[in-house]
């Protein structure tokens, strides 16, 4: 019977419902970091490490780097974790980070058909590669989202090949606007070539035809980065739990977990923090 | 008993409904006292619809007045009407007529025993706790009067309320209109058979076009009716 | 939840992760239209039942807002609630009270524009009895919401699907955190994106289940309304 004592119940249920989170604000970051990241399952591996060791929550908000860092800059999430140097010091020096910390590294691979179109297996030179597969005008999927992985693509294009991408494409070269595993599937569905990070390749489920065609050139190595948002700007950021975060990534016991994740037995990141120059 | 002292009688003075041009009701001047039934006739569109409305206030007049127990009141809480289509709740028949006695601030313990005695009244009895719209015609006919009675009514409108129905029913809601008036509730009912009002009337009032044409006790109307429209009325002719 | 087993493995073997997605949807669902409906029937009976000039223009936009798309409600909720938008010192930006936020937002008009079409037409039928029986606004008003409560209950139910089938607001304000505000649907969006297909399946095949146990339910209750007021 819809009576008023019903009505009331129901709405005190509600209203517990939405105030709950404001009781349960306890131990817990907000991390934005990259799909690629995420997909490499990196995440799921470490951050309960993280949580038996210091009771703190991580909540990782997967977005392209681009939008990661944008995240930070409206103060909505405590800690950045990304993979585009420059940007990232970009990033330090409008004053919205307090200070980079390198924390680990993997690298990309260029993935295409098992026909392979532009006959580009094997090369060891990716700037080579890409080179041929504009002559050939073979299909080729962009990220097209600002992501880490696009950032170290178009360098590849512009830098390295010293193509100038944006004026010389055609219609073989597809930008999606959208992360990694979207490009795989694209890149899958209609046989093209396709820049992916190891980790993502290597836990993507639906590689069909596609495999890795070129690897080991130096330009393919992928440097990870750690900022605390700078509390400064934005009062809300939680500085003590995010800065243990960010310790705990760039201590000793962090970067061996980091070693440790491995998919089928590989190893996908390669811890750096000690080094200088990353 | 009902009829406080003071409720009646109801005056019609000079009043007037007017709708997009139309006229509904024309200066109409009528008194109804306490008494017998008075029964409003005439062909369809006479306004006797519109001339029940306007006493239980459901429908304003354009000019005119009515007045209860001669003070310019609102309807008074103790007037009742049942409509000519009436629209039965969605829910049991004795739930309707719970209802109706909740909305006339009958006390919540007392709902349940007068609501019972009510449909008993009506001879709906055995039929409390069935869905009202699965109710025959003449079961929510009868059903509307028990609720209009929830009221306790001094004055009770019928419209039209034989109209769809078939002789027993018919039957059956003459017979509670007797009773109730019996027992002093003034019953005002509008009908367009002459036999019903032969058999009910007290006075009979002759409506056409929204006009009044003649207000007379019963026997006297029939027998010797004042005028020429009348005459053709209870002749059986049309009136245009 | 391991993305090799297939979906239906994960269902029978009751797996943990796959549960808590799926009771996740349904609270925020749920919470959303019992919220949308406390603010959408008293909107809507209101709106059916009172007369005043330029009525047709809150029924029209009620009506529009009925066809809100939700990614942009969830923009502006986004807007609202990040830690630099007005409502930032709330901090609850991608957490699961954020999108039942959005998802009220966009319930409520589809219970109000439903309630008000309901109830303005059974008001139109018990109009003259109610005034007959001198019968007040306050008792009004739920006489008509009492009287009306299976098309209501219709119409809530119709909310909830909604709410349960929309991923575009909560992906934006939940930011679609793994074991924390990933819903049925979101879930759906970043799997097939992951290219693990036959888990994003799954999931959709239970999505489907529900929306049809809700349209079933929906129909029961039309059902029982009907043999119970007739």
């Amino acid at each position: 019977m819809i009576n008023r004592r019903t009505v009331i119940v129901v709405a005190a249920l509600a209203a517990t419902i939405l105030t709950t989170p404001v009781c349960a604000q306890d131990k817990s970051i907000v991390v934005s970091s990259t799909t690629s990241t995420q997909d490499s399952g990196l995440f799921g591996y470490i951050l309960p490490l993280f949580k038996e060791k210091t009771g703190i929550d991580v909540k990782v908000i997967a977005q392209g780097t681009g939008q990661a860092l944008d995240t930070g800059r409206r103060g909505d999430s405590d800690v950045v974790f990304v993979h585009a140097k420059s940007a990232e010091e970009k990033f330090l020096a409008e004053g919205e980070g307090v200070k980079r910390h390198p924390v680990m590294y993997n690298d990309f691979v260029l993935i295409g058909p098992k026909s392979d179109p532009a006959s580009i297996k094997g090369m060891k030179d990716v700037a080579k590669a890409l080179k041929t597969i504009k002559d050939k005008q073979a299909d080729f999927i962009s990220r097209g989202d600002r992501s880490g992985t696009h950032i170290a693509e178009l360098t590849l294009w512009n830098k390295d090949a010293g193509i100038d991408i944006d004026k010389e494409k055609g219609p073989w070269y597809k930008s999606i606007g959208q992360g990694m595993g979207a490009a795989l599937n694209t890149a899958e569905a209609s046989n093209g070539y396709v820049l992916s990070d190891r980790g993502t390749w290597l836990s993507f489920k639906n590689k069909g035809d596609l495999q890795i065609l070129v690897e080991g050139d130096k330009r393919l190595f992928n440097q990870y980065g750690v900022m605390l948002v700078n509390p400064a700007k934005h009062p809300n950021v939680k500085k003590e739990l995010g800065q243990a975060f960010v310790d705990w990534l760039i201590s000793p016991e962090g970067q061996k977990a980091i070693a440790n994740y491995k998919i089928n037995g590989e190893q996908l990141f390669y811890p750096n923090a000690s080094d200088p120059s990353a | 008993m009902r009829a406080a002292a003071s409720d009646l009688p109801l005056m019609f003075v000079e009043a007037s409904i007017v709708a997009r041009e139309v006229t509904i009701l024309d200066r109409v001047t009528l008194t109804v006292t306490s008494g017998a039934p008075t029964i409003l006739i005439g062909p369809n569109g006479s306004g006797k619809t519109t001339l029940l409305r306007a006493a239980m206030g459901l429908t304003p007049l354009s000019s005119g007045r009515i007045t209860w127990g001669g003070r310019n009141t609102e309807t008074p809480s103790k007037s009742a009407i049942m409509f000519q289509r009436p629209t039965m709740l969605r829910r049991t028949a004795a739930a309707n007529v719970r209802y109706a006695l909740a909305a006339a601030n009958v006390p919540r313990g007392q709902r349940e025993e007068e609501a019972a005695e009510l449909l008993a009244l009506v001879g709906l009895g055995e039929l409390g706790s069935r869905p009202a719209r699965r109710l025959s015609g003449g079961e929510q006919q009868r059903l509307a009067l028990a609720r209009a009675l929830a009221r306790d009514p001094a004055v009770l409108f019928l419209d039209e309320p034989t109209a769809s129905l078939d002789p027993y029913s018919t039957k059956a809601i003459e017979d509670i209109v007797r009773a109730v008036s019996a027992r002093g509730v003034k019953v005002v009912m509008s009908t367009h058979d002459i036999g019903q009002a032969k058999r009910l009337a007290g006075d009979v009032v002759l409506l056409h076009r929204g006009r009044l044409i003649e207000s007379t006790r019963a026997p006297e109307f029939f027998v010797t009716p004042h005028t020429e429209e009348a005459r053709k009325f209870i002749a059986g002719e049309l009136l245009v | 939840m391991t993305g090799d087993m297939t979906a239906l493995q994960l269902v029978l073997t009751g797996d943990p992760g796959l549960f808590a997605i799926v009771r996740l949807s349904l609270l925020i669902s749920l919470s959303a239209v019992l919220l949308a409906a406390l603010v959408g029937v008293p909107v809507g009976a209101l709106l059916a039942l009172t007369r005043f000039r330029g009525r047709e223009v809150p029924i029209v936009v009620l009506n529009a807002l009925m066809g809100l798309p939700p990614v942009v409600v969830g923009l502006a909720i986004f807007l609202l609630l990040s830690r630099s938008g007005p409502l930032g010192s709330w901090g609850i930006l991608f957490t699961p009270q954020a999108m039942v936020i959005a998802q009220t937002v966009l319930v409520a008009p589809i219970i109000a524009a439903l309630t008000r079409q309901t109830v303005e037409d059974l008001w139109v039928e018990y109009r003259d009895e109610l005034a007959a029986m001198d019968v007040g606004p306050g008792r009004r008003i739920m006489t008509l919401i009492w009287d009306a409560r299976f098309s209501l209950v219709t119409a809530l139910l119709a909310g909830f699907g909604r709410a349960a089938a929309e991923v575009g607001a909560i992906i934006i304000v939940g930011g679609n955190i793994e074991g924390f505000t990933r819903t049925m649907t979101t879930a759906i969006a970043l799997e097939t994106s992951k290219g693990d297909l036959p888990l994003a399946v799954g999931l959709g095949l239970i999505l489907i289940f529900i929306v049809i146990l809700i349209n079933a339910m929906a129909w029961a209750i039309r059902h029982a309304g009907e043999r119970y007021a007739g």
